[in-house]
């Protein structure tokens, strides 16, 4: 290639490589910043269940299992959208599902439950948004899929899709069980 | 200026306090230590804002923490790093320099580097009096082609 030819071809070689940045930047979501959390241990809570002021759960109840926590809360308009996608998954029993019911008024969240279904096992009630502050929870709906030494091991941000249960998060449910 | 800064962020911190005045603390030294903290943060519902700036849920929320944090006598760099144990380090508005941000930090440079190396090399060869060919000899060749071809007109 001549000198000539080199700077003629230039602008297009730099908008190429500028167009492949831009390509790669559209695929990605901003929104979605990878968790610090995922291998660690899930933080320590001891919360109120919904339903039953009563009782509480605590993280170490929780071991030997593997189960779902999954932030929501009854002013959250994407819990809604993900809420049937939940329903069914808790109707063929593959994975216990724990709702942390976020920054919420417990009669709100109780009726939403009535009129939407209830796939919780329990939803554990965190109104102040502490636990939520503890697990990076800057999205609701979010979902931690939880091993059964109680180590998170994947968080959905965002509503849990039909492809990400079948793509994501039913395998690694499946393997984690196995182990 | 320090004290016009200072100033600014009391105000600031007034502002965004008007929505939660009970979690207002009543002590105006702690409201400007924890707006500091607070700048350094990023806002991860409005990710171009600082907690500072911010007036979203959370961003109260995570500035209560700071207060109470404030309060407990744990220092800047003791909340900071509480705050990148849960929501990475991407919460630091001011990214730190590590392998995985060198490009960020040092891209412009080596851009500059490689534009002041051009103009250099450029002013050089023109000082020099040599003119990149215009067109090739091929060039010339069909020009002149082109030139002794007779026409119509």
């Amino acid at each position: 290639m001549t000198s000539g030819n080199f700077k003629r071809f230039l602008p297009l070689g730099i908008f190429v490589v500028l167009v492949g940045f831009l390509a790669i930047g559209l695929t990605l979501d901003p929104r979605e910043v990878p968790s610090p959390l995922i291998n660690k241990p899930v933080p320590q809570f001891k919360l109120t269940v919904l339903n039953a002021p009563d009782k509480t759960i605590a993280a170490q109840d929780m071991l030997g299992k593997v189960w779902l926590l999954n932030v929501w809360a009854s002013w959250c308009a994407a819990c809604r959208i993900e809420h049937p996608v939940l329903v069914e998954l808790a109707k063929t029993n593959q994975v216990p599902i724990y709702g942390l019911n976020y920054k919420d008024k417990s009669p709100a969240a109780i009726a939403w439950l009535a009129n939407f279904g209830d796939p919780y096992v329990k939803s554990l009630v965190d109104a102040d948004g502490l636990v939520g502050i503890d697990l990076g929870v800057y999205g609701v709906p979010e979902t931690f899929v939880v091993d059964k030494q109680g180590v998170i091991r994947y968080k959905q941000i965002g509503p849990v899709t039909p492809e990400a249960l079948r793509d994501t998060i039913l395998p690694l449910v499946k393997k984690l069980s196995a182990s | 200026m320090k004290a016009l800064f200072i100033a600014l962020g009391l105000s600031l911190a007034l502002m965004a306090q008007a929505k939660v005045a009970p979690n207002m603390s009543a002590d105006p030294a702690l409201e400007a230590r924890m707006m500091v903290i607070a700048e350094e943060l990023r806002c991860l519902v409005c990710q171009n804002e600082t907690i500072a700036a911010s007036h979203a849920d959370l961003a109260v929320d995570l500035k209560n923490q700071i207060r109470i944090k404030l309060a407990q006598g744990q220092s800047q760099q003791q909340i900071l790093d509480f705050m990148v144990e849960r929501y990475g380090e991407f919460v630091l508005y001011r990214p730190p320099l590590k392998t995985n941000t060198v490009l960020l930090w040092l891209g412009p440079f080596v851009l500059l580097g490689i534009a002041v190396l051009m103009l250099v090399l450029n002013v050089r060869r023109r000082r020099r009096g040599e003119q990149p060919p215009a067109m090739s000899d091929e060039d010339h060749a069909k020009a002149r082609a082109l030139l002794d071809t007779p026409t119509h007109t």
